[in-house]
């Protein structure tokens, strides 16, 4: 894709990009026919098994005798299978039509180190390929290796994810807009950025440049969300405070396409009732207050949310009331505009198993070049290096 | 020597180097100075962890699952230990090039395990072998525990080979990849069947039942192959010396490679039995080394940031601050991303790790607060740097020089007019605080 299909998609104003950063004006950009993406990942490796609880398998009770969740406290989600009972509000979701939940999401000779698996799922790799960028920078790079915007891409944390950086373009960190804004408006800083950036040393320019997409992102983010008074209340935890950000800079209009939230403390080998369901509470509350959030101000027809997590846990639980290390597990895709709401295929298959871990059914990769694709509406070419049957998503 | 070659030369074959010091090399030769650099005689070992502080195997056994889960802690204790140690070390040796090649082996032989004593060990042996050949390397480090454990050779049998240990072998370690086949890794995985560490010792022993005594072929030879008769092959092929110069060259030299350099490099490493010391000779005593376009082209990583940094303004951050500030700007000694190692380069740099980099320095020197917080949900944290960090000198370097001292030891790329008048300065430690805000002092 070329950069004027790419500024024509995304509604940029194209003469915009052609005034130097600091005399850009701030305007609102129409939000109509812009698309953003939410990404929500669950680091730890969350339990999939006793999320989405299948409550008439007899291997499920057995291989869980002090973890299993009641089959009458379960959220039903269908016959088979139903939500983890602090998932009320995902749950509700689910019956509006708004969650598609994929089972069995992983891929080929899984690891089960987690930083590993993050790194694959991050990188979108294979398990013996190392990248040394993310898709979502890939999709930078390929979408708009021209274009002059440091935050198309966002983490709303202090430090960027792997996930975010491509070979050539690089998301933006912000954890506090005004923060970033004022660390950024220092003397100092000021004094530089009037420093040419050109310079012969490839490295000094790349250096400047960064900065004075700093700079300028660091404005653009300040000042365009400080145009929305976000008053929609949160749970008070750290997902809901990052996932407020993200609602407020989608609803102030910016030109962002993909956010990226996280949420740890998932590796719950010991005593994981409690743990689980607090955890599982703060991550449903927040989500569905960030979809309530969207939806009345008639920005959700603009928001897809993906969820993940880098693996799912054994089938059988451990000695100390928790779970160790597994494979596949489940993801969570959020939309008004899903073409298979509800559940996208059956459970995951409990006797089948490799070594006591569930078996993959669908690539994670599969599930992200459908939203290129049909979210996007980019190609995934130089993004997914595999190749993939895509998913009817939306 | 010229006073800017011997910062350059230091700032790659160390990590910097002091006004008066360098000064004092000035009427040497370069040949001299590169020998001092390489007259290494102890390889100075790190240790937080011995052997008989470790349970053995039937003691393991017999433990219950939270001191199990304690012993790990406590052995993620250690890694932080060992890494804190190196540090420092890093910026009090009076070897600096013993611990930069240290740090590049520790970049290409990736490792992350939870076990400190392993990890230790496999640290060691890269100290010990790192200036000498790379054979000598290349053998202990895939005998070590921790190599051994991180990719799975330890799983390994005749009976279901595991090709990970024999994947990464060539594609990290040797030869690189495209120049070799799927078949040469399913046969060198069955030479290195059995291949395994003793569960009290750590010690390297071969399971004879595991391992397969069978004819393989590998790279066009077979034969009752065993793993160090592979490593010979592999090590038999030029493109092997080609891979390791290329790597070696972009760490010590130029990320942007000179393929006609490196091949010549190639060349002289091949020819001398692949001698790492006797490579780094070569490249520190060319002419081309000091070319302009070599000098000043590097990104420091965050640890040739800190150390570097800590060196020049004589001062230690505490333990805390140490590990805290590698997190927050992306390279943690002994936790590289994956067995890859650091991409380095231009990959160090987004705007938070900018930001950060350039605010680290003048925080430090004029008091201040930076907040950085941990990614995982971690309780939030700010810590005021400047408390946290002990001046080892109380009188600054830069109380007595001139600007144009200061400036040449301090930045490796030459300044054009708008960036001299940015400089300009009422006192020295106003002249400092601007240089080391500027970008150009994040390049080496």
């Amino acid at each position: 894709m070329n950069r004027r299909h790419f500024i024509k998609q995304t509604g940029l104003a194209a003469a915009a990009l052609w005034v130097p950063n600091f005399l850009k004006p701030m305007e609102r950009f129409a939000v109509e026919g812009y698309k953003n993406l939410v990404i929500i990942q669950l680091s730890g490796g969350n339990d999939g098994l006793n999320t989405v609880i299948p409550f008439e398998n007899d291997v499920y009770y057995n291989s869980r005798a002090t973890l299993a969740i009641a089959k009458n406290e379960v959220l039903k989600l269908n016959e088979q299978l139903g939500f983890h009972p602090a998932m009320s509000g995902l749950h509700q979701l689910y019956k509006e039509g708004l969650l598609t939940i994929i089972n069995s999401v992983g891929y080929p000779n899984p690891n089960r180190s987690h930083f590993r698996s993050m790194d694959i799922w991050q990188s979108a790799s294979g398990t013996n390929e190392y990248l040394n960028n993310g898709w979502i920078g890939r999709y930078l790079d390929s979408s708009c290796a021209e274009c002059n915007h440091p935050y198309l891409a966002i983490e709303a944390d202090q430090t960027l994810s792997l996930a975010l950086k491509g070979a050539i373009k690089k998301g933006f960190a912000v954890n506090n807009a005004k923060q970033l804004y004022n660390e950024t408006r220092e003397p100092f800083f000021e004094q530089l950025r009037n420093i040419s950036n050109h310079h012969s040393n490839d490295n000094v320019a790349y250096l400047y440049k960064t900065m004075a997409d700093t700079y300028s992102g660091a404005q653009y983010i300040f000042e365009t969300s400080k145009t929305y008074t976000n008053t929609y209340e949160y749970p008070k935890n750290a997902l809901g405070k990052q996932l407020k950000q993200i609602a407020t800079f989608i609803n102030s209009g910016m030109q962002t396409r993909v956010y990226y939230a996280s949420m740890g403390g998932f590796d719950t080998h010991v005593g994981q009732l409690a743990r689980q369901q607090k955890l599982l509470h703060d991550f449903s509350e927040s989500t569905s207050a960030f979809v309530k959030n969207l939806q009345q101000s008639g920005t959700l027809d603009n928001t897809l949310v993906l969820v993940f997590s880098e693996f799912g846990r054994r089938v059988s639980q451990n000695a100390s009331n928790g779970t160790d290390h597994g494979t596949a597990s489940n993801l969570y895709v959020i939309s008004s505009k899903l073409k298979t709401p509800g559940m996208y295929n059956a459970g995951p298959n409990l006797i089948d198993l490799d070594n006591g871990d569930l078996k993959y059914q669908i690539d994670f990769r599969a599930a992200y070049a459908s939203l290129l694709q049909q979210w996007l509406g980019v190609s995934t070419s130089g993004i997914i290096t595999s190749r993939h049957e895509l998913l009817n998503l939306v | 020597m010229k006073i800017e070659h011997v910062y350059h030369l230091y700032s790659r074959a160390g990590f910097g180097i002091s006004i008066s010091d360098a000064q004092a090399l000035v009427n040497k030769k370069v040949e001299e100075v590169v020998e001092a650099l390489l007259n290494i005689n102890n390889p100075a070992f790190i240790t937080c962890v011995s052997l008989d502080e470790l349970p053995s195997k039937a003691e393991m056994k017999s433990m219950t699952k939270s001191e199990k889960r304690d012993l790990l802690q406590e052995s993620k204790e250690k890694i932080k230990q060992l890494n804190v140690k190196w540090v420092q070390q890093m910026t009090n040796s009076t070897s600096p090039l013993l611990e930069k090649i240290t740090l590049f082996w520790h970049g290409h032989f990736a490792c992350h395990i939870e076990n400190a004593y392993t990890t230790q060990t496999l640290h060691n042996i890269t100290r010990q072998n790192g200036l000498g050949l790379f054979k000598n390397l290349l053998v202990p480090v895939s005998k070590s525990a921790a190599m051994l454990q991180f990719l799975n050779n330890n799983q390994n049998k005749k009976q279901h080979p595991n090709e990970n240990f024999a994947r990464e072998l060539m594609e990290l370690f040797t030869i690189g990849r495209d120049h070799y086949t799927e078949q040469d890794i399913k046969e060198s995985a069955r030479a290195f069947t059995g291949w395994n560490f003793s569960p009290d010792t750590y010690e390297f022993v071969l399971k004879e039942p595991q391992h397969d005594e069978g004819i393989k072929t590998f790279m066009g030879q077979s034969g009752n192959l065993q793993g160090e008769d592979i490593i010979d092959i592999i090590l038999s092929k030029k493109q092997t010396a080609v891979f390791l110069c290329r790597k070696i060259y972009r760490f010590f030299v130029n990320e942007t490679v000179n393929e006609k350099q490196v091949s010549n490099l190639a060349d002289f490493y091949y020819k001398n039995n692949y001698d790492t010391g006797l490579l780094l000779h070569q490249i520190f005593t060319s002419k081309w080394f000091y070319d302009d376009e070599n000098i000043g082209c590097n990104i420091k990583s965050p640890i040739e940031f800190i150390v570097g940094f800590a060196k020049q303004f004589s001062i230690m951050p505490d333990d805390k601050t140490i590990l805290k500030m590698q997190q927050a700007l992306g390279q943690v000694l002994f936790y590289p991303p994956n067995v890859a190692g650091w991409p380095g380069g231009k990959n160090w740099i987004d705007n938070s790790t900018l930001l950060l980099r350039l605010k680290t320095a003048s925080v430090i020197l004029n008091g201040g607060k930076i907040d950085i917080k941990d990614k995982e949900d971690m309780p939030e944290e700010s810590f005021d740097l400047p408390e946290s960090i002990t001046v080892v000198q109380t009188k600054p370097f830069y109380s007595n020089q001139s600007a144009t001292d200061l400036l040449t030891c301090l930045l490796r790329v030459p300044l054009d007019d708008s960036r001299l008048a940015f400089l300009k300065s009422e006192h020295n430690k106003q002249l400092v605080l601007k240089i080391v805000s500027m970008p150009e002092y994040q390049l080496c």
